[in-house]
């Protein structure tokens, strides 16, 4: 997006001068001139990301989010759908999964999930973000007919379904590889790939918390796949449980490597661990200050994925409105039952009306956009044609 | 990365509901454009320690991003207080009487003296909650209430003396500005006798509220029977003058104009050059659910308007020691950040149950879910009194220097006192 004028290039020099003096103080200035430059910066210099003042910072990472974006605040209107909340991996970190026989325990048919998909029809939806736990006997069929039912009862809508983590087991319940099984699901109506099941690749936190599930390098491997079928998908990183700040960097630069060789990412997601009813109900999970670095941190690390996302519904508003100018151009907009945070303790609002989101990124100073999955405009009053 | 492809649909109505910022603010046109260099001239002030002015306040509440403001009040904040430290105050509130005459838009807690739900709370249902405060440690009760027509000053004093005499070890902040003004309208004595016999029956310190906005185009709006600005003023100065420290407040986000919030903050600040009464102050945004004259407020702000107010009051305010934040309208996720955008005090724990659930731990006690809060943020949590003094064990004066004022008395150090003390007016210094 081009945002260059010649008056707001002088402007821009004046300010990123001052910014620069101010990370000199800050013991970062090296750091900084390579931001201002677009050069990558090395993994030791991400781990200083995470001890340097904040407000130098954010303001680095402001300084790429409106090089990128400009001011604009993309939203979309979306809702989830949960199909199934059993599940047999067993991670330590989740308080949603259930095992068959215990309370609350449910799977979804192909028809209850459209029946979701119905009720929504009066709402101006343009996705459903469908994801669920592992569940050992969901066939092949299944997935093909919950992706078809959704598809019958709002043809328009653009379904983002699936994590790498279900996607491994699809193919193996379909006995064929996922280069087969990934066009048939996107002839039954599949658009987009969710980010969700990365939680933190190093072997280490792989092993002692989430070891049933497939590994950070099978995550890429399957991502690859993804996006060399065409698709495009998201990529996350759950933070604040057991994890080093270097696994936190590592895992980032595998992204952005990955990312190097396919740019199959659209939107980054740093998503906070929430402690109750998990396994790992003694570790906190973090600070409001810790999820608006770790959103700053992503900006800078993955220069070459074009969106961070501040994910309110585990944010809270107060959050991801400041972590718009802390390097997120994207704020979520479920307008429908999140569940999975809900059941660790996310105390938010479980979903949003579009008209408060709307008023919440005006407030936080910037210019909402309504996009579909794929960031098509949907929607701006606001934008100037030279941002177009 | 593509660039947004521009699809034709017809247009939507732009359905945002009433908004609080009549400008359409963008972040970035503080650091990009005309109006970044008046943003840097005002910041650089801030940063070399000058004051500044109304023009410039207005200039950073309308136009500044919120990373600049962040910046600069977290500066201000650790100027004044360099050690990584918030405190909070063990109290509870109090609500003697929620009888109340002056029926303002804004309130959901008063009633009406012959309402069924009116109540004022015996002396034994005083003293138990008294007691509940008593064991968890408890040195301030926050203590007020509606402007019953009744009660007059021979009533609070005498709860005050039983208090007093029953609990030495927790302060009375007690009372406002508008019930002290109230008391002094209905028995027709000025307002300076009024305020010598509540000192001289045990009160210890007096709360901030009642303020709104102290802008008298607002008030008559929202409040148009409650004590105007000139007297809020006043009975602060006057409470100033008698020893004692008070607190100040903002209550924003409804009728009010940018500009007006400015006058706020400058009115507060000028009273301060003068007395030094003031110990800190809190803002908050107005909480719209639920109040009788619900249709004149717009929607409830956002949680980024609370944060540059908020932000902006640090800066702005430089005479004043302490900014409070407010967790319990804005939830504790807001006030982790609030920490770092110039606040250095978490207020009263004020024994609400709220605060266990809302930090996600769930087997905590509330003061220690505040303290986790504290600590989680980055910063050592402590206890104080109602004057700032640190009451905290954890504290050790050889490392962290003095721990401030123990008392009212102790705590009668500001221009104001001096003053009255010098001429022989200090009414605080009677003991009781």
């Amino acid at each position: 997006m081009s945002t260059s004028t010649a008056s707001r290039d002088a402007h821009v020099d004046a300010s990123t001068s001052a910014l620069q003096r101010r990370a000199d103080r800050a013991g970062i200035g090296d750091i900084a001139a390579k931001v201002f430059a677009g050069t990558r910066l090395s993994l030791d210099e991400g781990l200083r990301l995470y001890e340097a003042d904040l407000f130098v910072l954010g303001a680095l990472a402001n300084f790429v989010r409106e090089r990128l974006h400009g001011d604009v605040a993309y939203f979309n209107v979306n809702q989830h759908v949960n199909y199934t909340n059993i599940c047999n991996k067993l991670c330590r970190f989740c308080a949603f999964q259930r095992l068959p026989n215990q309370p609350g325990a449910y799977v979804m048919s192909p028809e209850e999930a459209a029946a979701k998909i119905t009720e929504q029809l009066g709402e101006p939806v343009t996705e459903v973000h469908m994801v669920a736990g592992i569940h050992p006997k969901l066939g092949y069929d299944y997935y093909l007919d919950l992706l078809r039912a959704v598809k019958r009862a709002r043809p328009s809508i653009h379904v983002k379904a699936f994590t790498m983590v279900e996607l491994d087991q699809i193919a193996k319940k379909a006995k064929k590889p996922l280069e087969i099984v990934l066009p048939e699901l996107i002839e039954a109506g599949l658009g987009s790939v969710p980010g969700g099941g990365a939680e933190v690749f190093a072997d280490r936190v792989h092993k002692e918390s989430y070891h049933l599930k497939i590994s950070g390098d099978e995550w890429i491997a399957i991502a690859r796949k993804v996006h060399q079928s065409g698709l495009r998908s998201n990529c996350t990183m759950l933070h604040g449980h057991i994890e080093t700040k270097a696994e936190r960097i590592d895992h980032l630069d595998r992204l952005r490597r990955l990312q190097d060789e396919t740019g199959g990412f659209q939107t980054y997601i740093p998503l906070s661990f929430h402690p109750d009813n998990t396994e790992m109900s003694d570790v906190p999970g973090p600070t409001a200050v810790d999820e608006l670095r770790e959103i700053a941190v992503g900006r800078l690390m993955l220069d070459n994925i074009p969106h961070i996302k501040a994910y309110w519904i585990l944010m809270d508003v107060a959050v991801a409105q400041t972590a718009l100018s802390f390097g997120a151009d994207d704020v979520d907009g479920t307008v429908v039952e999140e569940k999975i945070y809900h059941e660790a303790g996310a105390t938010t609002p479980q979903k949003v009306q579009r008209a408060e989101l709307i008023r919440w990124i005006r407030d936080a100073g910037r210019v909402p956009v309504e996009r579909d999955t794929l960031y098509n405009v949907l929607w701006s009053d606001e934008l100037e044609p030279s941002l177009a | 990365m593509s660039a947004p492809n521009r699809v034709a649909n017809e247009p939507r109505l732009s359905d945002t509901g009433p908004s609080n910022a009549p400008l359409p603010r963008r972040e970035s046109a503080s650091r990009v454009g005309p109006l970044a260099a008046e943003i840097e001239r005002i910041a650089n002030r801030v940063e070399d320690g000058e004051r500044i002015t109304a023009a410039d306040g207005l200039a950073l509440h309308d136009h500044a991003d919120l990373a600049t403001l962040g910046r600069l009040a977290d500066l201000v904040r650790r100027r004044k207080h360099p050690a990584a430290r918030v405190t909070y105050v063990v109290d509870r509130n109090l609500n003697p009487t929620n009888v109340c005459i002056t029926d303002c838009g804004f309130c959901a807690f008063y009633r009406r003296p012959k309402h069924e739900e009116s109540y004022v709370l015996s002396r034994e249902v005083i003293h138990q909650k008294m007691d509940e405060l008593a064991a968890l440690g408890g040195r301030q009760v926050l203590m007020q209430g509606g402007h019953h027509p009744y009660l007059k000053s021979d009533w609070w004093c005498d709860l005050f003396a039983d208090l007093r005499a029953r609990y030495p070890l927790i302060n009375l902040h007690a009372l406002s500005a508008p019930e002290i003004d109230h008391l002094s309208r209905i028995e027709k004595r000025p307002v300076e006798l009024v305020i010598a016999d509540l000192v001289a029956a045990g009160l210890g310190s007096v709360p901030g509220a009642g303020a709104e906005m102290l802008v008298e185009r607002v008030r008559k709006i929202i409040a148009p029977k409650k004590t105007s600005t000139d007297r809020w003023l006043e009975v602060h100065r006057r409470v100033h003058e008698a020893g004692l420290r008070s607190s100040a407040t903002m209550m924003f986000a409804h009728v009010e104009t940018g500009a007006e919030r400015i006058e706020h903050l400058e009115r507060l600040r000028a009273l301060q050059d003068d007395t030094g009464g003031f110990t800190a102050f809190a803002c908050w945004t107005m909480q719209p659910d639920g109040v009788p004259d619900a249709e004149t407020y717009p929607e409830r702000a956002t949680p980024g308007t609370y944060l540059r107010v908020q932000a902006l009051s640090r800066i702005y305010l430089d005479n004043f020691e302490n900014v409070q934040t407010s967790y319990v309208t804005q939830g504790l996720k807001m006030a982790q950040i609030t920490l770092y955008f110039g606040c250095n005090d978490f207020g009263g724990t004020m024994m609400e149950e709220n605060v266990v659930s809302a930090a996600g731990c769930m087997n905590l006690s509330p003061i220690d879910a505040l303290e986790h809060q504290i600590a989680r943020a980055g910063f050592a949590p402590r206890r104080r009194n109602s004057w700032y003094g640190i009451v905290d064990d954890r504290h050790d004066e050889a490392r962290d220097g003095p721990r401030g004022p123990m008392s009212r008395e102790d705590a009668a150090t500001h221009s104001a006192a001096k003053r009255s003390a010098a001429e022989g007016s200090n009414l605080a210094s009677v003991r009781a």
